[in-house]
């Protein structure tokens, strides 16, 4: 292995990835600890409380890390697939004999261990996905093979929702940017932020309006581009599969959705989104006027938030946060807990943390002979900022309350565990960035 | 290995920089300038200020016997959600000796009703005793909660018409500045004393800033508990009166209309002080407060009427006395002065009736007081009135006036409770207008008996046997002897303040108290005579009438007795006032003796016990009370009726009822029919909650 390189192994290993893994993780755990500190004078080691068992999964993670270390970098490719394939069986097991927690069943109880492979497969997909984009066979620019790319992370996106996981499920739209990173067109990207523009569009305004907005822009378009119209007979088809588009979409499928597929509470967590009640139509019958359960974490997260100020009450002091006021405040809305503690100066320096670990991976990802590695590199990177973007929008407000964790800092063993062994997979095959692996 | 994307590494760089700075924008914008008003509800919801109420200030009376305690009650409160499936149902139920499935349902309703976290209240009003096996064992009892509350008790029943009674601040109260550290709900003082040192006696009340969590639980103190301030207890008020005194003279006018009053001359504290009919101070502190007031506020004999200090009475023959003063103090008379009354005075052109007939009973001054002259007094004020030293018969009445004034007759005296009358005593004005400036001292003759325009307040016929008792100045009547133990205490400054009466020689005033001697010893209140004490004193036996249904009815007499002993060293000086039940020495006097006797001796001698329990016994209230009180409330009842008929707009009616809140805050006890029509205004308020 270290023919290629004059480096030994443990030089070729990025100490600054690592350093910077170390700090979040050690933010995490105060911060848990912060939020189940009471003030009264027990003990540090407190069996049964979440920090302890936070500081339990930490210690297992580093423990596979240490062993993901010693592997050798070939396996990762060559277990690519069947990994994929146990993972999506898995997927299908929970479906069928998962626990329901929540009301979502994504976890599967073995004995006294309770595991949600929907995070696991997460690292599946991203070796799957890396090998597939990188095997010699694949040829990017093919449609055919596209459309199998975005499989890789379609299919498991589908049984995660059909097990009630939306939160989850949407990570694995994190994908798309290490296909962008790999050559997507910038088409895929224009049809997508459309087709996000008109699902707010649907959400925020009424069906009769949007028919008629629709309609508008579509006879618009014709009229500014009637002259090409004779050259082009194509443009006419496009516009008009597009406004046919646009008008089921929203007219047809949206409200289907909203009534028979969804659930009232998903339903209403989209609406929390883009702050406007839910309608008659979609509420099952159900009032909804007075204020949810999701406006109440989010207001109650903005609360905590902006109480801590520029400089925050100081560690261990976050009132707010420590009795109880933000829901799920050790998982979901652990960020408050930081921001009510450290003040603006605290969280911004935090956001500004995950930024270097990002650029980190990134600066990484190009530094790799191998596709596979890069490819890799950018999943990471990609799962880590969805989570983030939307857990972060999530506590002050700007998305949707999604429940997904804040990486690395959130409560949470499978979450902390799947992050690690993906990071330290990574350090792994950097460790060999000189060799091509397929 | 060809890479035709790398530059759209940049991209996702410069996207990923883009969310950030978004964030970080939105964080700015939360924490830094505060936009949402977060943070203001942050410390709404996560601070909580807890007001403790100190205890109330007690009272003692002159031998430090309790007049007026705390007792103390208890609440029961359950957190519903510790109450589970551990909890010794069974045993709580047995110690508190209630059926389970009771209890069960009442957890049950206040789960409905609370929830399950939040602690509501079980059992109100319990007594330490009915309590007492649950509080040893309380801790076993996971999620029951014991809350003391103090409520006023009065361990001698007795001290209702000067204590008076407690109640929440009203509306109208919150908005002056007086009670402006008063929150909604707080109790205060409405009448009496407790009005008047409200201040000392409530204490100031202490904050604390609690920490809570989202389950409305306390889990700690806010900033170390550095804005917190301590409570600070009621002080005691330690009063002249004597309990027992005031017990038994309590029971003395409990069946009869009119008062009695005793105070200590040396000081000017007041020993006794009785309204009658007089009624137990508990049924205004308990949980039927609002009940029983609206009863005694409804009954005919009006016991919430504080006669003491609020009725006001032609002092009939105790008033003689003072004219005899103010002829000798003028050099009208000497003490010598006689009169040849045969029964009545005939100098101003018609008779003015005296009960003696026979010579000499009004031979010199003593005879003339001890007789009870009438035709002697009326000429000797009259004399007094016309005396050469005047001018004219102007000059003779304001210098009248003047001596009244120094009695402390014809205005408040100060008493240190609320809502005392000044009595009336007429003046040039008044002459001028009634006589249409045409009339001399013929016209007011019988004013030197105590009859006609003068009224005074029992209070002020107390207060002038004061003034004779210490032979010519008094201390304004009080009840506080000292706040805690503070007796110089600033509030207290006014009643310290001897106040001499015009100057009058003591040579005059044993003129006058040896006639008030004889009066007691061979005169006509011998039955107020006391083995071993010499007591001076005056009956009175005013006529009175009323008009009743527009005619003029002569009601019986009102009977009044003044007094004070020792003769030689008074530490006593009694007015005793029993509203038309017949002469002087028929009731007041009685009541009055047996008032200086139980305060001189402790005691009761067997002999006057039977008359004790005459006077205890005897219900003295005419029958025309009730006939006036209905025809009263009937004519209110009229009077409103027409008053509402004439608003036609609902609007005008609502301001109505703001007024009259406004009224009972301020004068509910000049017009005794408002209460009525405030019932027939709002069917709700029958109960009578003038919280």
């Amino acid at each position: 292995m270290s023919t290629l390189s004059p480096k030994s192994y443990l030089q070729r290993i990025d100490g600054i990835l690592i350093l910077l893994y170390l700090c979040l993780v050690l933010i995490g755990f105060l911060s848990i600890y912060a939020v189940e500190h009471t003030g009264q004078s027990v003990g540090f080691f407190q069996p049964g409380k979440s920090y302890m068992r936070q500081l339990i999964f930490l210690g297992i993670g580093l423990l596979v890390s240490v062993v993901i270390l010693f592997t050798d970098s070939k396996m990762f490719p060559n277990l690519a697939y069947i990994s994929y394939a146990i993972g999506i069986l898995l997927l299908l097991v929970v479906v069928v004999a998962g626990r329901e927690v929540n009301g979502s069943k994504s976890f599967l109880v073995v004995g006294p261990i309770q595991i949600q492979p929907a995070e696991m497969v997460k690292f599946f997909t991203a070796l799957a996905l890396s090998k597939f984009l990188s095997s010699l066979e694949t040829d990017f620019n093919n449609i055919k093979h596209r459309l199998v790319a975005i499989a890789f992370a379609i299919v498991p996106l589908v049984i995660i929702i059909a097990q009630r996981e939306t939160g989850l499920a949407l990570v694995y739209l994190s994908f798309l940017l290490a296909m962008y990173r790999e050559g997507l067109p910038n088409t895929i990207i224009v049809l997508g932020f459309s087709g996000i523009a008109l699902t707010i569009a649907t959400l925020a305004m009424p069906k009769d309006v949007l028919f008629v907005v629709l309609t508008v822009i579509a006879v618009g378009a014709l009229i500014v581009l009637r002259k090409n119209l004779k050259r082009k007979k194509s443009i006419l088809v496009i516009i008009l599969a597009a406004w046919a588009v646009g008008v089921i979409f929203s007219q047809v499928l949206v409200p289907f959705a909203f009534t028979k597929v969804l659930k009232t509470y998903q339903v209403q967590r989209i609406y929390t989104m883009i702050g406007q009640q839910v309608p008659v139509e979609y509420s099952n019958g159900k009032d909804m006027t007075v204020q949810s359960a999701a406006e109440y974490n989010v207001s109650q997260s903005k609360i905590a938030i902006a109480s801590g100020g520029i400089v925050g009450k100081g560690f261990l002091n976050g009132a707010q946060t420590k009795y109880n006021w933000v829901p799920e405040q050790r998982t979901d809305f652990i960020f408050c807990s930081v921001a009510e503690q450290f003040g603006f100066i605290g969280s911004t320096l935090l956001v500004i943390l995950y930024l270097l670990f990002l650029f980190r991976i990134m600066y990484i990802a190009e530094r790799q002979r191998s596709k596979f590695s890069r490819v890799f590199a950018y999943c990471l990177a990609g799962i880590i900022f969805f989570h983030i973007l939307v857990n972060l929008g999530m506590t002050i407000g700007l998305a949707p309350v999604i429940g997904i964790p804040l990486p690395l800092i959130s409560y949470g063993g499978t979450s902390l565990l799947t992050f690690t062994i993906m990071i330290f997979v990574l350090v792994r095959l950097d460790a060999d960035r000189n060799m091509i692996l397929r | 290995m060809s890479d035709f994307n790398q530059n759209r590494s940049i991209y996702i760089q410069s996207f990923f920089v883009l969310i950030a700075l978004a964030i970080v924008v939105r964080l700015f914008m939360l924490q830094v300038v505060g936009s949402g008003g977060y943070q203001l509800q942050a410390k709404n919801q996560a601070v909580k200020r807890k007001i403790t109420m100190p205890a109330r200030g007690i009272m003692y009376d002159r031998n430090g016997k309790i007049l007026l305690n705390n007792s103390i009650y208890y609440d029961i409160t359950v957190q519903p959600e510790k109450v589970k499936e551990s909890f010794d149902t069974l045993g709580f139920c047995k110690v508190m000796n209630i059926v389970p499935e009771d209890f069960k349902k009442t957890i049950h309703a206040l789960v409905m009703r609370n929830g399950w976290s939040r602690t509501s209240v079980l059992y109100k009003n319990l007594s330490p005793k009915s309590i007492a096996r649950l509080q040893e064992g309380i801790d076993g009892f996971n999620g029951i909660g014991l809350i003391e509350r103090a409520q006023r008790s009065f361990p001698y029943k007795a001290g209702a018409n000067f204590v008076g009674y407690l109640n929440e601040v009203n509306k109208e109260m919150l908005q002056k500045e007086k009670y402006a550290a008063y929150r909604r709900g707080d109790i205060t003082g409405i009448t009496g004393l407790e009005k008047s040192y409200e201040k000392e006696l409530r204490g100031q009340p202490g904050v604390q800033y609690l920490l809570q969590d989202v389950r409305q639980r306390i889990v700690g103190s806010y900033k170390n508990g550095d804005l917190d301030s301590a409570a600070v207890p009621g002080q005691a008020l330690n009063l002249y009166l004597d309990a027992d005194l005031q017990k038994l003279t309590e029971q003395m006018m409990a069946n009869k209309l009119g008062s009695a009053i005793a105070i200590e001359p040396s000081t000017g504290g007041i020993l006794a002080f009785a309204s009658g009919p007089s009624f137990d101070p508990s049924l205004l502190s308990g949980n039927d407060r609002s009940k029983n007031f609206s009863k005694l506020l409804k009954d005919a004999t009006k016991p919430l009427f504080n006669r003491s200090i609020m009725a006001q009475y032609n002092p009939g023959s105790t008033f003689k006395p003072i004219t005899a003063l103010v002829a000798l103090d003028a050099g009208v008379i000497t003490s010598s002065y006689g009169y040849g009354c045969r029964g009545g005075y005939y100098q101003c052109g018609r008779r003015i009736g005296c009960t003696h007939s026979g010579g000499g009973h009004a031979s010199n001054l003593a005879n003339a007081i001890a007789n009870s002259c009438n035709a002697y007094f009326c000429h000797v004020f009259r004399l007094s009135i016309d005396s050469p030293s005047n001018k004219n018969v102007r000059a003779g009445v304001k210098r009248w006036n003047k001596y009244m004034s120094d009695f402390g007759l014809g205005h408040p005296i100060g008493i240190d409770i609320p809502s005392e009358r000044g009595g009336y005593i007429p003046d040039l004005k008044y002459f001028d207008r009634t006589y249409n400036k045409n009339w001399n001292s013929c016209n007011m003759s019988i004013l030197g008996m105590g009859q006609g325009e003068v009224e005074l307040t029992p209070l002020q016929m107390a207060n002038a046997m004061c003034i004779i008792a210490n032979r010519g100045h008094y201390y304004i009547p009080h009840f506080v002897r000292a706040i805690g133990k503070d007796s110089t205490h600033p509030k207290l400054a006014k009643y310290l303040d001897k106040k001499v009466v015009a100057k009058i020689s003591d040579a005059n005033f044993w003129s006058v108290i040896a006639g008030m001697e004889a009066v007691v010893d061979r005169g006509t209140a011998r039955v107020a005579r006391i083995p071993g004490i010499k007591v001076c004193g005056k009956t009175g036996t005013v006529e009175n009438a009323r008009r009743i249904n527009g005619k003029r009815v002569k009601l019986r007499n009102h009977s009044m007795f003044v007094a004070f002993a020792p003769m030689d060293n008074p530490t006593i000086a009694v007015a005793v006032c029993v509203e038309n039940s017949g002469y002087g020495s028929q009731w007041a006097a009685p009541i009055a003796s047996l008032m200086i006797e139980r305060y001189l001796t402790d005691t009761i001698s067997r002999r006057r016990k039977g008359l004790l329990n005459k006077m205890k016994n005897s219900k003295v209230i005419p029958k025309i009370t009730y006939l006036i009180d209905s025809i009263e409330k009937k004519a209110a009842r009229e009077r409103w009726n027409k008053e509402l008929r004439r608003r036609d707009s609902v609007k005008r009616a609502k301001r109505r009822i703001d007024s009259i809140n406004n009224r009972q805050s301020n004068h509910w006890l000049l017009d005794p029919y408002y209460f009525k029509q405030y019932e027939m205004l709002d069917p709700k308020n029958k109960k009578g909650e003038y919280a």
